[in-house]
């Protein structure tokens, strides 16, 4: 697990507060405890929700629940992994009554649609199923030649269209060709597009609505990639995918970097969206299940820290 | 006239009361700008040591009328924050070589293959440069395939090697160079994959790809979405290039871009260029108003204090009477007084209009330089607490002060003892125009007070 490169700073983070607590001396620290906290959920762009926690958190020292402000960081850290949810028993993207599975991939543009799409049909293939995939981006230049390489790679079929096709018609292309070959997935990558436009939702309505006349149920799952270094605007952006489609799961990339991505948690809590999976590099094998508890270890772990000697 | 004058003397005399900022007024709109700023994704690091600078120099400001202290201070924070970001530096460098390197480097997904394209399109038709662009993300999958469709699209040379053993961006990026200085390229436009900044070996690669091309302008590209982290990865990525300025993607969206203040203030470099729009149109330059104005997002305050503002610079004179008449009076303000008096004839006039003011006018033509730069040189030599509260003035002051303005203590003395009076002369003005009093009892006050105040070097009469 890479969570493990995430984790091992965690011990740091837990050192670091206890730290500043042993700095203050005893029970006066409650407000510097709470500060540095502050500063670490901002970081992690938790953002505003950061002031509902540490509101909660000062709540539990005044009742009495928390002892002392010693015990603030593990509890703020099972706070943060009630906030978003995983997958359902662990396992993401269950198989529908009747296949196909058809799993829709959206999102704002390069937050890693392409790339997770090629990591989603490798896992599938992990577990034992058949993909094919749809190039449903007939927008962005090349973008049917990116997928193509990794259809190539991971050994499965691609339905394409061409290129400034309509992406319905790919869609429903994909979904017969889904249904001929008797395949248990179909997986489709889309365009990227800001939820600000109102013609590229509403193409994107029109792609979930094909897909469903095409397949009952269809799309079983849709996941909303997330960038992990996207600060605030990622709420607004599942705010607006949601109203579009029915986003069933999130996907958070890149966070093989230095970035927590922590504006996740009010996705979850908001919205109660749930992650499903992360992304934590750009091959095939880089992408990994949610797991809350990890994730809120990870996003209380400091960045940058240099390693101990 | 007179009513006129009148009228003008009670505005900036209601104004007056409302005195200069409290520093609950600063610490409410500060607190404000801080959310607002931290909402909008700037670092929170960054977001203090902003809202600290300013929230000190705010604090002896003057009130302005019409709207709240702390929206005022909003909008001066608003004002702030433009001029940060503004910058006087070209978008594209003035004098590049030839032919002109471009280095576009950034994060995965930033939008680099498509500003590389914007900024190829833009140099063509609005500059007619003939423009190479240079394929060098030899990383994600099509890439090439992409710059290459964008190419053919917008009808601009590529110069793309199709991946494989052997060939390496630093490669690339030498022959792109080659062929543009054997075709008579007027700009090369190096498009590189996109890289974490704490991936070591690509870090190290993006530096050897600029060395082997001596960029006249290297781009860092960053997404407007982007949240706390672009201060780690601007940070990191202008420790590897010398970066010209920043490129801020996106920006069609509805984020409200903080990151670029975050990535402007590690990097110190400017913004060149907002993408607004996937299409290779869709650049513009940056403009430091709309941004500040989107990551503050206070508009509706920031407009509501400058029409504040605006009605202050049309009683820009009457601001300076407003001086005078008040009681609270300090050497400051006696030294702006006398400097302003000095270079508006416009204030000698009008009180030479007004009955009874005879004698003013008579003083103000007093204020010749010889006696007029004695008396500044007094004030210059008191420290900042001694002009504002004179009062503290002892014996051991004046001495140190005299020796200081190159005068007698007697000076000193005669300037305190003049201030003093025209403190209270001041007050008593400012108590006739307030004073609801007729016209006639106004002029005849006016006639009866008509004592003025010495000045040092001024007969008494
Ligand atoms: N480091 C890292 N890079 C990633 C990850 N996922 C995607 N990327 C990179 O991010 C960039 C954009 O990825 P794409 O998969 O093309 O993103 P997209 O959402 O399909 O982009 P558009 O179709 O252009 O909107 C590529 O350079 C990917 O290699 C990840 O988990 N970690
Ligand atoms: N809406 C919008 N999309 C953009 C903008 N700039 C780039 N993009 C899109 O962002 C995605 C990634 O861009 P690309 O140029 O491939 O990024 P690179 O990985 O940094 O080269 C693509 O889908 C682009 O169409 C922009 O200013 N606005
Ligand atoms: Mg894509
Ligand atoms: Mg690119």
């Amino acid at each position: 697990m890479v969570f493990a490169r995430l984790r091992h700073g965690l011990g740091r983070t837990r050192n670091r507060i206890a730290h500043a607590l042993r700095r203050l001396g005893g029970d006066q620290s409650t407000e510097e405890t709470l500060e540095t906290l502050e500063e670490i959920l901002y970081t992690a762009d938790v953002g505003p929700l950061s002031e509902r926690l540490l509101e909660e958190a000062e709540a539990e020292l005044k009742s009495g629940a928390l002892a002392h402000p010693r015990e603030l960081p593990a509890w703020l850290e099972q706070r943060l992994a009630a906030a978003v949810r995983g997958p359902e028993d662990g396992r993401p993207l269950p198989p529908a009554e009747h296949r196909p599975t058809v799993t829709l991939v959206v999102g704002v543009n390069g937050s890693g649609k392409t790339t997770s799409v090629a990591k989603l049909v490798h896992w599938l293939q992990g577990q034992g199923r058949s993909v094919l995939v749809a190039a449903g981006d007939t927008f962005r230049a090349a973008a049917v030649e990116q997928l193509g390489v990794w259809c190539e790679r991971a050994g499965v079929p691609m339905v394409r269209g061409a290129e400034g096709a309509d992406p319905a018609a790919v869609a429903h292309d994909a979904a017969q060709a889904a249904k001929a070959r008797g395949v248990d997935d179909l997986v489709v990558d889309t365009a990227g597009r800001l939820h600000t436009q109102k013609n590229l939702m509403a193409e994107l309505e029109k792609v979930s609505r094909i897909l469903g006349r095409q397949v009952e149920g269809a799309p079983h799952h849709v996941l909303l990639v997330l960038d992990a270094t996207t600060g605030q605007n990622a709420l607004q952006q599942a705010r607006r995918f949601l109203e579009s489609v029915p986003v069933t799961g999130a996907f958070l990339t890149k966070l093989d970097g230095t970035a927590k991505g922590g504006a996740t948690l009010a996705v979850g809590e908001e919205l109660g969206i749930p992650v499903l999976f992360v992304g934590v590099g750009e091959g095939l094998e880089d992408l990994e299940v949610f797991d809350p508890a990890e994730f809120a270890a990870a996003l209380l772990a400091p960045r940058n820290e240099p390693a101990e000697t | 006239m007179l009513e006129q004058l009148q009228k003008s003397f009670q505005k900036v005399i209601d104004r007056f009361q409302g005195g200069r900022l409290r520093e609950e007024d600063v610490r409410e709109g500060m607190r404000e700008v801080r959310r607002a700023l931290l909402a909008a994704d700037v670092h929170v690091t960054v977001a203090k040591e902003f809202t600290d600078k300013v929230a000190a120099r705010l604090l002896s400001a003057e009130r302005l009328q019409g709207v709240s202290g702390a929206q005022q201070v909003m909008a001066a924070f608003h004002q702030e924050l433009v001029a940060l970001m503004r910058s006087d530096q070209a978008p594209l460098p003035k004098h590049p070589r030839h032919p002109m390197v471009l280095l576009l480097a950034g994060l995965q997904g930033a939008g680099k293959t498509t500003t590389a394209a914007k900024l190829g399109l833009r140099l063509e038709r609005r500059e007619n440069r003939k423009v190479l662009l240079a394929a060098c993300d030899l990383q994600r999958p099509g890439a090439v395939d992409q710059l290459r469709a964008l190419g053919d699209r917008l009808g601009l040379d590529v110069h793309a090697e199709e991946p494989g053993p052997g060939v390496d961006p630093v490669g690339v990026a030498r022959r792109a160079l080659e062929r543009a200085r054997d075709q008579r390229y007027d700009a090369l436009i190096v498009d590189s994959a996109g890289r974490l900044h704490v991936d070591d070996a690509l870090m190290d690669e993006i530096q050897e790809v600029a060395a082997a091309v001596t960029p006249d302008a290297s781009y860092l590209v960053l997404d407007a979405m982007t949240g706390q982290d672009a201060v780690e990865s601007a940070r990191a990525f202008a420790a590897r290039l010398d970066l010209y300025a920043l490129v801020l993607t996106k920006m069609d969206g509805d984020a409200r871009g903080g990151a670029a203040l975050s990535a402007l203030q590690v990097t110190g470099r400017p913004i060149a260029f907002l993408g607004v729009g996937e299409k290779p149109e869709d650049l513009e330059e940056f403009d430091a108003e709309r941004v500040a104005g989107r990551i503050l997002d206070l508009g509706d305050v920031v407009g509501l204090v400058e029409k504040a503002q605006e009605a202050l610079a049309e009683e820009e004179a009457a601001l300076d009477y407003e001086k005078m008449l008040s009681g609270r009076l300090t050497m400051q303000d006696l030294l702006d007084q006398f400097r302003m008096m000095k270079r508006m004839g416009s204030v000698k006039k009008v009180f030479g209009m007004l009955p009874g003011m005879g004698r003013m006018s008579g003083l103000l033509e007093q204020v010749d330089d010889h006696r007029f730069r004695r008396m500044e040189a007094i004030i210059l030599s008191m420290t900042p607490a001694e002009r504002l509260h004179p009062e503290i003035l002892d014996a051991r002051r004046r001495r140190r002060i005299a020796r200081g303005a190159g005068v007698d203590v007697a000076d000193v003395n005669r300037l305190y003892k003049s201030f003093q009076e025209m403190k209270r002369q001041m007050k008593a003005m400012r108590k006739m125009m307030t004073g609801g009093r007729s016209k006639k009892r106004l002029l005849r006050d006016l006639k009866r007070s008509g004592q003025l105040p010495n000045l040092p070097g001024y007969p008494s009469n």
